[in-house]
């Protein structure tokens, strides 16, 4: 995902003299070709990420549309007030974008983990939430933010993922991608869980079920359609995000259906639970810690039908 | 710009008054704060800034932010007696519905180009707003008000590690030096001397100068876009609750409302009655 949000970047901000770039001390080469093209408006902001989303903000009501990128703690809670005051309050159209999101950065330890993200931006004013499923999803979800009249998260993944499209997709902030249709259980998935979830759906079919996956790339705001939908015609439920199961897409579900008249699904969601994570390793080794593999989902699943 | 500095002396007094009033009528604390920045503002707006309160948004103009977003009221009195909004909407000040709450909202009346309140924000903005002038190509200058409590946060020293890296000489830092913050003498809780050296070490351009001597101010303040490629920060030295013998550097001011009686008697000595 990483690779494709630069060169994305670097081509949107080509052709759109408004687009600046302020990376807080991270992406060494990675934005070569973003300095190359557009060497006025590159800002190495420095480890210094109050100061960075303020500058961003007093760029925004300027008139520029300033990205801020760095990895995600640093770029969502070390800064966050300024986040809700400098960028939400005066609803400006910052771009603000977390690399590493998750357990993608599991073996830095904890310090450098987001699994609570979501939820505190998803609390603010204002705010887009966006998680994209793979790198195809990050180009679609970057130009769609830049059309946005007012602040933007997008949560990366690293790089490497698989990627599950085929091309970019044709995409709208706040309208889900249907990756497979079914009538069973729907899964509806956000940010980088999205080729686990074509994982277990594959796995569902294989034992002869006909479950439907959703690429849900916007928590917020949510794409009450496609769950009206899912609850409405659908079995079961589930949610899949690498992010805490408090304040994420899984509750931000919940919330809405706690809104909402009894439903025929039943919902359930995974994701990361209400603890640190202390152990060494990578990120399938965290996953495989904290059940977010195909086959413990897969598992869970099961138990509740 | 051709100033009259008799007409500024008039005009500082108008608003100290103004402050005093609406501190009365809306049971406001902060008074000393608003108090002690007025020559500030005033050598700003009446001296420096190149600004048209009849075209507001025009993206040619200088930037002004009131980082030390509670003293709101001085920002206020200053731009309606600029003639960017009336008069009248001063006595709505914290009514319920009113447009001008304690701190300021953003662009809640037009010449806001910041909403503050929480401190340590403002300058990071401004800088902002620096970077925005040298990429589009134009030639506003950017003047943030601090206070010296507000020294106290960290992203105040982000950015004034970044500005002059940033080689913004189209950017100036007043620090509203009155010695008092909320709740104490500011050198006592958190270690701010030696100010201006501090500001040198960062890489500005630093100056400690008299902040009530409206004159000095502006002539420092014409220093914003000097060509020196360092951004101009300038340590007022104030006084918290000036121009009211019985506020001056009495820090129950922070917080305290004056009455009916010491309103009148703080007009007097103003010479506005």
């Amino acid at each position: 995902m990483r690779n494709a949000f630069a060169s994305e970047l670097t081509a949107l901000a080509k052709a759109d003299s408004r687009v600046v770039f302020c990376s807080g001390d991270i992406g060494n080469r990675l934005f070569d070709s973003f300095k190359e093209s557009c060497p006025d408006r590159f800002y190495n902001c420095g480890v210094a990420e109050a100061n960075m989303v303020g500058v961003a903000a007093g760029m925004a009501s300027c008139g520029l549309r300033p990205i801020v990128y760095t990895i995600t703690p640093f770029v969502t809670t070390r800064c966050l007030e300024q986040i809700r005051v400098d960028i939400c309050y005066h609803n400006l159209p910052v771009i603000i974008v977390g690399v590493g999101s998750g357990l993608s950065y599991a073996s830095l330890g904890a310090t450098h983990h987001s699994c609570e993200d979501i939820a505190f931006l998803r609390a603010l004013p204002g705010m887009t939430v966006v998680c994209p499923g793979d790198s195809m999803e990050v180009r679609a979800v970057l130009r769609a933010a830049l059309k946005q009249n007012g602040p933007v998260y997008i949560r990366l993944g690293k790089k490497g993922e698989p990627v599950i499209h085929k091309d970019v997709p044709s995409l709208t902030l706040g309208q889900a991608i249907v990756m497979r249709e079914g009538s069973d259980v729907c899964v509806l998935s956000t940010g980088n869980m999205l080729p686990i979830g074509v994982e277990v759906v594959d796995k569902m079919v294989q034992a002869g079920a006909n479950p439907q996956l959703v690429s849900f790339h916007t928590v917020k705001p949510l794409d009450e359609k496609a769950l009206r939908d899912a609850f409405s015609r659908f079995r079961t439920v589930v949610t899949l995000e690498e992010h805490s199961l408090i304040g994420g897409f899984g509750a931000a579900v919940a919330e809405w259906l706690a809104d909402q008249p009894p439903q025929k699904a039943r919902l359930c969601r995974i994701g990361t639970h209400d603890q640190f994570f202390h152990e060494a390793g990578e990120q399938e080794y965290a996953r495989e810690r904290l059940g977010l593999t195909c086959e413990s989902i897969l598992h869970k699943i099961l138990a509740i039908q | 710009m051709n100033v009259d500095f008799v007409e500024l002396d008039h005009v500082a007094r108008g608003i100290r008054g103004k402050l005093v009033e609406m501190s009365h009528a809306a049971g406001t604390p902060h008074l000393g704060s608003s108090l002690s920045c007025v020559d500030i503002l005033v050598a700003a707006y009446w001296g420096v800034l190149r600004i048209d309160s009849q075209n507001p948004d025009d993206p040619e103009r200088d930037r002004f932010i009131l980082s030390k977003g509670h003293a709101a009221t001085t920002l206020y009195a200053t731009l309606a007696e600029r003639g960017f909004f009336p008069r009248a909407v001063l006595d709505t000040f914290t009514k319920s519905g009113s447009v001008l709450a304690e701190h300021p909202g953003p662009r809640c009346v037009p010449g806001i180009e910041a909403a503050t309140g929480s401190l340590g924000h403002g300058l990071s903005l401004g800088i902002g707003m620096a970077l925005a002038a040298r990429i589009q190509k134009r030639n506003y200058r950017v003047i943030v008000v601090m206070s010296d409590g507000e020294c106290n946060e960290g992203s105040v020293w982000e950015a004034a590690q970044f500005a002059p890296a940033q080689k913004l000489d189209q950017l100036a830092v007043v620090i509203d030096y009155n010695k008092w913050q909320a709740t104490g003498r500011s050198n006592e809780i958190m270690s701010l001397d030696p100010l201006r050296q501090k500001w040198e070490a960062f890489g500005w351009n630093s100056f400690d100068v008299d902040g009530h001597d409206r004159k000095a101010l502006i002539e420092i303040l014409q220093r914003t876009s000097d060509g020196s490629g360092k951004p101009l920060a300038i340590v007022a030295h104030t006084t918290k609750g000036k121009g009211i013998s019985f506020m001056e550097d009495d820090n129950n001011w922070h917080y305290r409302i004056p009455n009916a009686e010491e309103v009148l008697k703080a007009k007097r000595e103003l010479k506005l009655i």
